[in-house]
């Protein structure tokens, strides 16, 4: 099933990535024989077969309720591509 | 030096015929000889590996050593190290400093090993060649022309040609068994929760596991010991005690059930490769074990599942590099959208891109039972099926990838070829499996690998296995002409 | 035509944890910027999520107090979007198996019209998002991280509200249960009690749902009824125009008492759910439950009875002082004193205390007049020591500082008159001083007895017992 050049312009969007139009058409050609591919599954039968999410069968294990943190911001935000008075900048969010 | 397995280093220093800084500063020679051609390392710590280097000297005059204090050896860059760059082979992450120690990095530290450096890898370890690495692809030392598999590529080539005793890897598909078998090394990939993935830059959560490219499955025995183990801040890290992996290394493997799947060797296998698999099995028949054809009916399903299952995830785990913390961010954004979209189409290669796309759209209203939900059911019988074999046989045994290396530039341009260079591997992986290559052997003078597969947990006695056929042959002892 | 309001809401508690959900950050609110985010908070490369026990024990803690069942085995889930204030650019959250499920609280209705019982449809453990800064500096946005992976449950009701009154309801119940039960401050100013309502309307007597809109943000009480009635009126008046209800986000602005579209939602959203891979599912034992249960305080819905047989009070009263826990502890304090006067203790607590409190907007915990002082002024009241007006006097001194009742009674000379000759003294010479008035009386005109009364009391500057005053007056008059 290809998908279309609006199917992976919309898909992109989802994900923010950006792509140039120049570029569509390849996407669209990589992702429609990727999906062709995977489509194998169809002829799988799974109709009583558990959905499997993880490989072990544990269950969660649980953190006892202390701040064991310090305040470490400034070695943190030397990554920042922009900070400033302790705050992540970014362009204006607009609600 | 540079002969010397891990092992054998170990021993050396141990009985101070050099010390680790001597050891260390050949090892930064070799890279600053080789590295230009191989463009194995995106990053040498040359101060920092020294320094370390000199630590575990005096360590060792103290007599407060440990047996790897003062080995050195390289780290994947998709491992966070404090104060050193981790790029992920990502432009995106060409300028992050990590603040803070993977988990397996600081146990290798702690046992006093020197890091040499960050090694070259295909961005985020989504790809089978490095070829999709922000830093250029690294080079086969057996075959300059060819690839040297990946995602761990860099790793690989650096062991091959002996820039490094040792490095760090991460399989979440492959990635440590397919470049250890097209360089000629050994590379394991423990079970899936043995060592913990804290500071390992997540790939597919779900799948990855970190293990360790060497030259023998001593030396790997040495390395998983300290490696391995529960870490309180890895949810899905084990708590189970490690064996000591060395200690195990000389059990007799009389009375061995080895299985063998039809199915590995149907179509897509390269045949000198399949008559090497069978080469080895003689080797292992002749040490007292038992092969039984064994069959993995839902084999066929592994590669497509894997290709749902690690899109989606990684779709998700790279949604944090949006610029805004750390990490590429656009010139001048106009607004907030275009900060998101440009910051990532410019800081993600073609193949990340393709992958976040194929997760995204799996994941989405009206796909994600068809494929997600559907890729779940099929990793069930995935999973299944090894159970299956494992009520029958100890081990599995088959080649660790259908061909030898292959030329740089040959299978870019379809991700689907690509993808089934993996066919051996991806199955492991999604049932959590620990797994091991082995070089078995040469085809057209490139190296072929043997993949063991073993049960759960069962590391200790795929390394047992894997160390009595190396007492048997000396595939892992040849080296890449010209890197002697 | 008539229509019906139909309201669900989904309230987003903080829980009282110290650390985040998933990491070893403090939770303590109003730091610097940014000082309590960790690197798990900051989604940083290759950290990982560990669940915190406490969060946990709380949400279950919860789920047992509204009769609703435990999930022996939840998931969490990541659910996918983009914002500068979620930093992973996903939220850890439950989806399709929360940890609690099925449960439901009990409403009183406004005036003495019965109870009505109110589904909560589930309830599930998630990470709070940070906060964006939209003031200081110009044309950009500042982020701050700290609320970043701060637990909260997510309460979500049935469409069974009918009503903004019956919302209001329902959300201080919910309110005051997470009080009770120590599991969130309830502090609305800084964001620990939020709610969402989803209103919708629908032609009386239709059965199916009309289509609804989220309201976001509302972070008050009062602003949730006036959000809701704004909201009803603005869909109804669009219905009736021939227009159409939009299934959409809106924000309640306050200032303007108006409900508008929330614009950075607008596209459809497409959060992309799948369970989170970093995390096992969480598994709830049954001695787990068991512990938890035992620890659970006596709930309001079970205060409320026994105030009503313990004390005699109406539903009513009950209810209101077993609204909260300190409120309901507070009463019992002094109650606990002055035994045998559960009622007017109870008009005490609602009358003076509540309107002092209201007045000066302060919280029960920061009232100058404590449970002993109120007692120790009920008690003078009760022995004739000072008057039921005088009283009242006395506690607004009380409330100003100036000490407890024994203390300003004696001071301002609050004492009453009951010395039977000292009256009688006072009344002679009123009656000496009002011969006209005192013909007028004794000829008929009985009205005029209040007004020797009021004479009396102003002669003593209203310490004179009224009892006294009434009776001696009435056998002088007659004499």
């Amino acid at each position: 099933m290809p998908l279309s050049p609006d199917e992976v312009r919309n898909i992109a969007h989802l994900a923010r990535l950006g792509i140039s139009e120049g570029d569509i058409p390849r996407y669209a050609d990589n992702l429609s024989r990727i999906l062709d591919f995977v489509a194998q599954l169809d002829d799988a039968d799974t109709s009583r077969v558990p959905p499997m999410a993880h490989p072990l069968d544990m269950s969660q294990r649980l953190r006892e309720d202390l701040v064991s943190e310090t305040s470490q911001r400034e070695l943190y935000q030397k990554n920042a591509p922009q900070a400033e008075a302790g705050l992540y900048l970014v362009p204006k969010v607009i609600e | 030096m540079h002969n010397l397995t891990l092992a054998e280093l170990s021993r050396e220093l141990q009985a101070r015929r050099f010390t680790s800084e001597e050891l260390t500063h050949a090892y930064l020679q070799r890279i600053g000889r080789f590295n230009p051609q191989l463009n194995a390392f995106i990053t040498v710590t040359q101060d920092e590996a020294l320094a370390a280097a000199r630590a575990a000297d005096a360590r060792i005059q103290r007599g407060d050593a440990g047996p790897l204090t003062g080995v050195p050896l390289a780290h994947k860059d998709i491992f966070c190290t404090a104060g050193v760059k981790t790029s992920c082979g990502s432009k995106m992450l060409d300028n992050f400093v990590s603040p803070y120690d993977a988990t397996v990095v600081e146990r290798l530290k702690s046992a006093g090993m020197v890091m040499l450096g960050k090694t070259n890898m295909d961005e985020f370890a989504m790809g089978s060649s490095n070829e999709t690495s922000f830093y250029g692809p690294v080079k086969n030392p057996w075959d300059q022309k060819r690839v040297p598999g990946g995602s761990s590529g860099g790793s690989a080539a650096a062991v091959a040609a002996r820039l490094s005793p040792a490095a760090t890897g991460t399989d979440t598909g492959g990635s440590i068994r397919q470049p250890a078998a097209l360089t000629g090394l050994t590379g394991i990939k423990p079970t899936y929760g043995r060592v913990s993935r804290y500071g390992m830059i997540a790939f597919a959560s779900s799948l990855d596991q970190a293990g360790v490219l060497t030259a023998t499955a001593e030396d790997a025995a040495m390395l998983l010991g300290v490696m391995s183990g529960f870490d309180p801040r890895d949810s899905t890290s084990v708590d189970q005690p490690v064996p000591d992996y060395t200690a195990e290394l000389e059990r007799p493997l009389k009375g061995l059930r080895i299985g063998l799947p039809k199915e590995f060797f149907d179509r897509g296998l390269n045949e000198q490769v399949g008559a090497a698999v069978h080469a080895a099995l003689d080797v292992y028949k002749k040490l007292g074990a038992q092969v039984h054809d064994i069959s993995l009916p839902n084999f066929w399903l592994s590669v497509p599942t894997y290709y749902v299952v690690a899109p989606a995830e990684c779709s998700s785990n790279l949604s944090r590099y949006d610029g805004v913390r750390f990490g590429h961010r656009c010139e001048n954004p106009v607004d907030l959208l275009d900060m998101y979209t440009r910051s990532r189409g410019e800081g993600f290669g073609a193949e990340v891109k393709r992958r976040i796309m194929t997760g995204t759209y799996v994941l989405s209203a009206g796909y994600y039972d068809a494929y997600y939900l559907k890729a779940q059911k099929t990793r069930s019988l995935i999973r299944q099926d090894f159970l299956q074999a494992f009520s029958q046989v100890d081990v599995i045994m088959g080649p660790s990838t259908p061909t030898p290396a292959f030329g740089l530039g040959e299978k870019t341009d379809d991700p689907i070829t690509m993808y089934l260079n993996d066919i051996y591997a991806n199955g492991v992986n999604l049932a959590g499996l620990p797994g091991i290559s082995i070089p078995m052997g040469f085809v057209d003078n490139l190296p072929v690998g043997l993949q063991i597969i073993g049960n759960y947990f069962d590391e200790a006695r795929l390394l047992c296995v894997a160390h009595s056929y190396q007492k048997e042959t000396d595939w892992h002892r040849r080296m890449p002409p010209g890197f002697s | 035509m008539q229509w019906e309001t139909v309201i669900g809401l989904e309230i987003h508690a903080q829980l009282l944890t110290k650390s985040k959900i998933f990491s070893g950050a403090s939770t303590a609110f109003g730091a610097e910027p940014n000082t309590q985010a960790c690197l798990v908070d900051l989604g940083y490369p290759g950290v990982l999520p560990v669940l915190n026990r406490e969060a946990v024990r709380m949400a279950v803690k919860f789920g047992l107090a509204i009769g609703a069942s435990i999930a022996p085995r939840s998931v969490f889930a990541r659910k996918n979007y983009f914002y500068p204030d979620l930093p992973k650019g996903y939220q850890i959250s439950q989806y399709e198996l929360p940890v609690v499920s099925k449960g439901s609280v009990e409403i009183e209705l406004q005036d003495g019209a019965g109870s009505r019982r109110i589904g909560v449809t589930r309830a599930h453990l998630e990470e709070d998002a940070g906060k964006s800064l939209h003031e200081d500096i110009e044309g950009v946005s500042g982020i701050d991280l700290n609320r970043a992976g701060t637990p909260l449950l997510e309460i979500v009701s049935e469409p069974d509200m009918r009503s903004a009154r019956e919302a209001v309801a329902y959300m201080k119940k919910i309110h005051s249960l997470v009080r009770y039960l120590e599991i969130c401050d309830g502090n609305m100013q800084e964001g620990s009690f939020r709610c969402d309502a989803n209103v919708s309307v629908r032609p009386k007597g239709e059965q199916k749902f009309g289509t609804r809109a989220e309201l976001k943000n509302i972070n008050s009480f009062h602003f949730v009824e006036k959000a809701i009635i704004y909201e009803v009126q603005r869909q109804i008046a669009l219905i009736e125009s021939g227009g159409q209800v939009a299934q959409e986000t809106r924000l309640y602005d306050s200032k303007r008492n108006e409900t508008r579209p929330l614009r950075s939602k607008e596209e459809a959203n497409d959060y992309r759910y799948f369970p989170d891979p970093d995390l096992l599912p969480l598994d709830i034992s049954e001695p787990l439950i068991n512990e938890v249960r035992r620890s659970l305080p006596e709930l309001p819905d079970e205060k409320k009875q026994r105030f009503m047989q313990q004390y005699e009070l109406s539903a009513y009263d009950a209810s209101l002082l077993t609204s909260s826990r300190e409120l309901a502890d507070y009463y019992e304090s002094v109650v606990r004193t002055i035994r045998g006067e559960a009622k007017l203790c109870a008009n005490w607590v609602m009358g003076e205390l509540s309107a002092a409190l209201n007045q000066d907007g302060k919280d029960l915990n920061q009232s100058p007049v404590t449970a002993m002082m109120l007692a120790g002024l009920l008690k003078r009241m009760l022995d004739n020591t000072v008057s039921g007006k005088l009283a009242k006097e006395v506690f607004l001194a009380m409330w100003a500082g100036e000490g407890d009742a024994d203390a300003i009674i004696a001071k301002r000379g609050l004492r009453q008159i009951t010395d039977t000759a000292a009256i009688e003294k006072i009344i002679d010479e009123i009656l000496a001083a009002n011969p006209r008035q005192l013909s007028d009386y004794r000829a008929g005109k009985d009205k005029l007895f209040g007004f020797f009364v009021g004479q009396a009391m102003k002669a003593t500057q209203g310490k004179a017992n009224p009892q006294q005053v009434n009776e001696l007056l009435k056998r002088k008059l007659t004499g």
